[in-house]
């Protein structure tokens, strides 16, 4: 009769997918298969210079060549990725919204319900958004804005067009097109995604923010971001992602590439909530994604932040790659697992430059039948002398069927080097909540305390308006949690 | 205010209180005493509403009301406190969280709107200085790294903050020095009024010292074997228990 953790995993079984709705809206998809004849009809729906075409094809064909990596800690039956639709737009976008007014309201609807309002002026103050809807950019906002500070932020799409130099010069330049199996796919097939240019010495007047919506049934979504901040620059970043509910599985194989100069900054967010699953794991997406940022200049540093709580497969390991001298790199991080969600998640963090700097924080929250790994790489060369780099890894278990393993790997080739390692692993305990109740506190509310108060390390890395955001998805993650 | 008829309780299966009476009226102070492994914490868990601790039978009123069929979080709110004897940590959780969640717990509950941040502080702060509890140690987990001492002071705190209708004090005063037996003394003569009652469950004449009980209950084998005033306390500190236990 105590809460023993069936109770516990009862009230997490009841957590309900609010973002789960279809939006039916008639959209043009290309038939399921992938060939090269699909990435040549994809490349000119999108009338692409013939470099890109070119960068599409040699991925693919060392894709053919590649396998799916079997390393990770996560079980899924095989893909078939001739099931699989490479392309879907909604209908009424064909030749691309001029404005927001020449957005389809149908889809200004959708993003509403989702909590995320398009029109300017309802917009958070101080937040530029673009929308990727299936496999095209649907609106970007506040572009005038950031174009007089020099910033650009649009549809890399566009990007391909307007700033063809700038895209040519960095895209795979972080992320070869054949870095791995879901990096080559990505490569062969992306479709949208964003393009942020930060020019020397600009501090980005506002936060960007991206959000990625899969609506279409079979279809993948495949979106590749660049973020390039010159010397002195300034962005912080943020992405969210949600999926209607639905019983198969559906692919997400995104690539993010980040670049900064001497002295530059981006901070990378994301908040991921696609759809998880049911309780049985039917459904659900698989979320592979490449996510690589490049410390090329002196003093310069990337920080990713992720609040991880959807997808039925999470296999992601944002790194940074610390080459320039006194560089900095961070990965902060909250996963959350529950019902038969799995994530194998992490960082990588390469020292090249000298005096270089890492920080990792992982927290992850296991429930149901959950099943978390962190697998992290710190790997100094022998360039980097005077290497630091602090890792902190917890584990929060939520019952007894769910489970949480740790994967440090180091490898350090210079003595000077110092490496720190902590890790914890804890479970929510029945006299912890029995103690929060004798105050006066629900179960569910001593939960979601509980868990915050876990994630609290991360969460403050956040921009503000996000912070908040994101402690009210783990509350509604955990919604139902206790009776 | 509470009144315990004919109670029998089991944990774990296994039965605990054997038929046990009680009754609290309001303004009142009870000392419960009795040997380890009486019940007495038992008694103190099914009044707060432990999971697992099943009343087999017997009653248990709250102002008339069953006080067995409400959540423990519905009993808090309607002013129940339970003092633990080991008060549990809660790392990464501050304090003043768990505090202010408590406070506003209580404010929906009578359907008053949330504390203000700065009312909530400076209230926090006016009842740390009663106790001698350092505000800053609030911003810490609950009891997290807290000596046994600063736990029990902390449970006081909770409770000044919370002011409860019925405070039940589960050996708070165990393990504690004279100057911080004096400060849970302080702290409980602060809210002893006559709309309040106390149910003190102690081993010692000391705290009785400096709070005066209305009556005396010996606890033993699960059941109320002796009822008494002040002096009662008094006889136990010289006699010890077996003299009960045998009758
Ligand atoms: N969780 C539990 N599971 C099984 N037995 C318990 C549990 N808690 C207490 N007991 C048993 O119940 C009896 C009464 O314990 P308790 O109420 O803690 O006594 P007291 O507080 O008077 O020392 C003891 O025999 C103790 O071993
Ligand atoms: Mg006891």
């Amino acid at each position: 009769m105590a809460t023993q953790p069936q109770d516990i995993q009862e009230l997490m079984r009841r957590r309900e997918y609010s973002a789960g709705f279809v939006t039916s809206i008639e959209s043009d998809t290309i038939a399921p298969g992938l060939s090269e004849d699909v990435i040549r009809l994809i490349s000119a729906r999108k009338q692409e210079p013939e470099w890109l075409l070119e960068f599409r094809l040699k991925a693919y064909r060392r894709w053919l060549k590649m396998e799916q990596p079997k390393w990770a800690q996560v079980h899924y039956p095989p893909i078939d990725y001739q099931a699989i639709s490479y392309y879907s737009q909604p209908k009424s976008h064909k030749d691309g919204p001029k404005s927001l007014d020449e957005v389809d309201p149908k889809l200004l609807e959708t993003y509403k319900k989702l909590g995320i309002p398009l029109k300017e002026q309802e917009m958070l103050a101080g937040v530029a958004m673009d929308v990727v809807f299936d496999s095209v950019s649907v609106a970007t906002t506040f572009k005038k804005k950031l174009g007089e500070a020099g910033v650009i932020f649009c549809p890399i799409s566009e990007a391909v067009h307007e700033h063809p130099d700038l895209v040519r010069k960095y895209l795979g330049s972080v992320v070869p097109f054949g870095d791995n199996f879901y990096a080559a796919l990505n490569s062969a097939v992306f479709t949208d995604g964003s393009f942020v240019f930060i020019p020397k010495g600009v501090r980005c007047p506002m936060e960007l923010s991206t959000y990625f919506r899969i609506n279409e049934r079979n279809t993948g979504q495949f979106e590749r971001t660049l973020i390039i901040a010159e010397e002195g620059a300034y962005v912080s970043y943020l992405e969210g992602c949600t999926a209607p509910q639905r019983d198969e599985n559906q692919l997400h194989a995104a690539v993010v590439e980040l670049v900064t100069l001497d002295d530059a900054q981006i901070k990378y967010s994301t908040v991921q909530n696609w759809y998880p699953g049911d309780e049985e794991g039917r459904g659900g997406i698989y979320n592979f994604v490449t996510k690589r940022g490049d410390c090329r200049g002196r003093r310069s540093k990337i920080s990713w932040t992720q609040v991880e709580t959807g997808s039925a497969i999470t296999w992601k390991y944002p790194s940074c790659i610390l080459r320039g001298d006194d560089s900095v790199g961070e990965f902060y991080s909250v996963a959350l697992t529950h019902h038969r969600q799995q994530a194998d998640t992490g960082t990588k963090m390469i020292h090249v430059g000298k005096n270089t700097r890492s920080t990792i924080v992982s927290k992850g929250i296991s429930a149901g039948h959950g099943q978390q790994s962190y697998r992290g790489l710190v790997r100094v060369l022998e360039s980097a002398e005077n290497a630091r780099n602090h890792t902190q890894c917890d584990s929060l278990l939520i019952g007894d069927r769910c489970g949480a393993h740790t994967f440090p790997y180091t490898e350090v080739r210079n003595p000077s080097a110092r490496l720190e390692h902590e890790a914890t692993t804890s479970k929510i305990a029945e006299d912890q909540l029995y103690y929060c109740r004798t105050r006066g506190i629900a179960e569910e509310e001593a939960v979601s305390m509980i868990v915050n108060g876990f994630c609290k390390d991360v969460f403050k890395e956040l921009p503000m308006e996000f912070a908040v955001e994101a402690g009210k998805l783990l509350a509604v993650s955990l919604e139902g949690a206790v009776g | 205010m509470l009144e315990v008829k004919g109670l029998h309780a089991t944990v774990d299966g296994k039965e605990i209180l054997k038929g046990l009476d009680l009754v609290v009226r309001a303004g009142e102070v009870h000392a419960i005493m009795g040997p380890n492994g009486s019940g007495k914490s038992t008694l103190s868990h099914v009044i707060a509403g432990r999971e697992g601790y099943t009343a087999s039978a017997g009653t248990v009123l709250f102002d008339g009301r069953d006080l067995l069929e409400l959540e423990p979080e519905v009993r808090a709110c309607e002013g129940i406190f339970l003092g633990f004897q080991y008060p549990v940590e809660i790392p990464g959780v501050s304090n003043l969280t768990l505090l202010k969640a408590a406070l506003n717990a209580r404010r929906k509950h009578r359907g008053l709107p949330e504390i203000e941040a700065t009312d909530f502080l400076a209230w926090v702060r006016d009842r740390a200085r009663l106790v001698k509890i350092d505000p800053k140690m609030l911003s810490r987990g609950v009891n997290e790294g807290f000596s046994g001492g600063e736990k029990k002071r902390n449970e006081i705190l909770q409770m000044l903050i919370l002011e409860p209708r019925l405070m039940i004090l589960d050996e708070t005063d165990s393990g504690l020095d004279i100057d911080a037996l004096k400060i849970v003394a302080d702290g409980i003569n602060t809210l002893r009024s006559p709309e309040r009652a106390t149910i003190l469950v102690t081993h010692y004449q000391r705290l009785l010292d400096y709070v005066r009980p209305d009556h005396v209950h010996v606890l033993a084998g699960g059941r109320i074997v002796r009822s008494g005033g002040p002096e009662l306390a008094l006889e136990l500190e010289q006699k010890g228990y077996a003299w009960l236990e045998a009758a």
